[in-house]
């Protein structure tokens, strides 16, 4: 039906292959490219990775011998919640990437082209993904080089690669609802800001029950604690209880609702 | 299945919310062959270009691309049409080779024939020294021509062009414009919009205006041209008094007056015209300020269509903007 129209040059010639396999192309073609960013422009990691790594040092020699955390050291309670800041930061730095993107124009080409619409913002979250390992790796890394000492088994610390990166994934998903919201470059930024924020509202560096009564009862059951507290006990071998069950109900919930909510916003945008 | 045309627009309406885009605009275009699409800003070409490339959907209406609904058969379309929007559609990061290979894959290219396609295209358009660069070091003219490439990766049947040329330097234009002749002469239906009356009348089959959400004319260049000249002349009365006596005085084909510039100007047939005019405004004892000679803008077009349509053009006067008459001219 398509007629062919003859060029001088060599005609490039679509393979033909299943609809899951161009799915999973378009998938991987699309990670590529924001893979390709990170080396592209390093400063963006490399900026992403400041800020946890400043807090950490910060609370570590700083402020860190003015709060008790009770039977262990404090750089030991520290760097559980240095990793969640970090993965946070990287994971809402996607919001402000997808508005770009949604801004820029790119987005109208892949939209005029017949591929997979889902890949385009897949794309994204999977590397916010892989920038949260990145992180990651280069936390605990600088932890152990400032004191850390965990005392996790090797299967603790794939069970925090694990909730960590659920954590990374659908923090990514609700950042992107956001980029897709937002109708400038600041307004993306800023919605950014509220998730920013969440860790500092968390046990990330003190303990809960230090703090007055309101706050409280709002940190010691917000999500982003859940993932704190679960990741903490594993790596210093403390029995994790309910509280990691908890941690991944809370974030697979988050995703069932923020990655449909993503993938409608996505196609209603050109109604 | 073949399709006499490549395009087929009826009653294509789009309001958004209560912000009316588009009217009720019908278009033909034949197969190899380039509609222009002209209009001045927020008449609503833009939004015909969207609809055609299923970015956005008609309120009402058919559309038909390359034998596809636009509602119902989107993949259809998007395998059928290459499209150049007015915002280059690219990753900035990314270098120019890049770009095209990616796109490629997209388009269910293998990686090898995505990268000698990518190959390919960047000589055709004289990016090859460029090609590994990243695109954001890129020229406007050169961000264009990748742009362009980009939509050209599997030769599409249908090319859609929004004002590809707006914000060009000339020479940039002039390499654009014949990579679009050589496209129509592979034989690709283009259908393209731009706020230039001499672009439309260098490459265009047939032209639409569009103005306010509808098609105001159709024709070739020649035709639209009719009723406002091949050359125009301009004076300036600074007097008001001057001026309303003048505009009672000369009368001509597609004269229009502007009190705010206290300009009248015309349509002549040739220079020599020019003398008598003077003559005629002399002898009852109007001093001009300044003269000119123009090629007709499509303000002039506008004018002459607005004046000659049977329904008086509702409140929105033309939009007093006059382009400068540059470079399209010379390079005839």
């Amino acid at each position: 039906m398509t007629s062919q129209t003859q060029t001088g040059e060599g005609v490039a010639r679509p393979d033909t292959r299943t609809k899951l396999y161009w799915a999973i192309n378009d998938n991987l073609v699309l990670i590529g490219r924001h893979l390709g960013h990170l080396t592209r422009s390093p400063d963006q990691l490399f900026t992403a990775l400041m800020l946890p790594a400043t807090l950490l040092l910060l609370f570590r020699f700083m402020f860190g011998g003015a709060i008790d955390v009770g039977n262990t050291a404090y750089v030991n309670y520290l760097v559980p919640g240095i990793l969640v800041i970090g993965v946070t930061m990287v994971a809402v730095s996607t919001s402000a990437a997808v508005q770009s993107d949604m801004q820029e124009g790119v987005v109208d080409r892949y939209r005029t082209i017949a591929m997979a619409d889902s890949a385009v913002i897949i794309g994204h979250v999977v590397a916010a993904v892989v920038r949260a390992a990145i992180s990651l790796v280069a936390m605990v890394g600088l932890g152990i080089a400032v004191g850390f000492r965990p005392a996790g088994s090797a299967l603790d610390w794939v069970l925090v690669a694990g909730t960590l990166l659920l954590f990374a994934f659908s923090l990514a998903w609700v950042a992107a609802v956001l980029g897709l919201v937002a109708r400038s470059a600041d307004g993306a930024s800023g919605l950014g800001l509220i998730l920013m924020f969440s860790p500092y509202a968390s046990s990330a560096f003190v303990q809960p029950e230090t703090l007055p009564d309101g706050l409280r009862g709002f940190v010691e059951h917000q999500p982003v604690t859940l993932v704190v507290d679960t990741v903490r006990a594993l790596l210093l071998g403390l029995p994790v209880g309910n509280t990691g069950w908890y941690a991944v109900l809370w974030w697979v919930a988050i995703l069932g609702v923020a990655a449909p909510v993503a993938t409608r916003l996505y196609h209603r945008r050109y109604a | 299945m073949e399709h006499e045309y490549a395009i087929q627009v009826r009653g294509l309406r789009k309001d958004y919310g209560r912000v009316e885009a588009l009217r009720g605009v019908d278009l033909d275009v034949r197969r190899g062959t380039l509609l222009a699409l002209l209009g001045p800003n927020g008449s609503g070409k833009t939004t015909v270009v969207k609809t055609l490339s299923t970015l956005t959907r008609p309120s009402r209406g058919s559309v038909v691309v390359n034998g596809y609904d636009v509602t119902r058969r989107r993949n259809g379309v998007r395998s059928s049409i290459g499209m150049v929007s007015q915002f280059v559609a690219l990753d900035w990061l990314h270098s120019g080779r890049e770009n095209l290979v990616l796109l490629g894959r997209l388009q269910k290219l293998s990686k090898t024939n995505a990268t000698r396609r990518a190959a390919q295209l960047l000589e055709r358009f004289e990016l090859t020294e460029a090609a590994d660069r990243p695109v954001k070091t890129y020229s406007g003219g050169m961000k264009r021509r990748l742009d362009l490439a980009a939509s050209l990766i599997v030769t599409p049947p249908v090319l859609l062009l929004d004002e590809p040329t707006t914000g060009l330097d000339p020479r940039s234009r002039a390499v654009l414009w014949a990579a679009i002749r050589q496209l129509l002469g592979e034989g690709i239906t283009i259908l393209l919009t731009t706020q230039y009356l001499e672009e439309a009348d260098r490459l265009a089959d047939q032209i639409a205006v569009l103005n306010d959400g509808r098609i105001i004319a159709r024709g070739t260049a020649g035709q639209l041209k009719q009723g406002v000249g091949r050359e125009r002349v301009a004076v300036v009365l600074s007097d008001p008094e001057d001026f309303r006596r003048a505009g009672d005085l000369l009368v001509g084909a597609g004269l229009t007056r502007d009190p705010e510039t206290r300009t009248i100007s015309l349509a002549i047939d040739g220079p020599s015209r020019v003398k008598h005019l003077l003559d005629l405004l002399a002898e009852h004892g109007l001093a001009i300020d300044s003269l000119s000679l123009t090629k007709p803008t499509l303000d002039d077009v506008f004018f002459a269509l607005t004046q000659r349509a049977s329904d008086p053009p509702e409140a929105d006067p033309m939009p007093a903007r006059r382009e400068p008459n540059d470079e399209l001219g010379a390079l005839r």
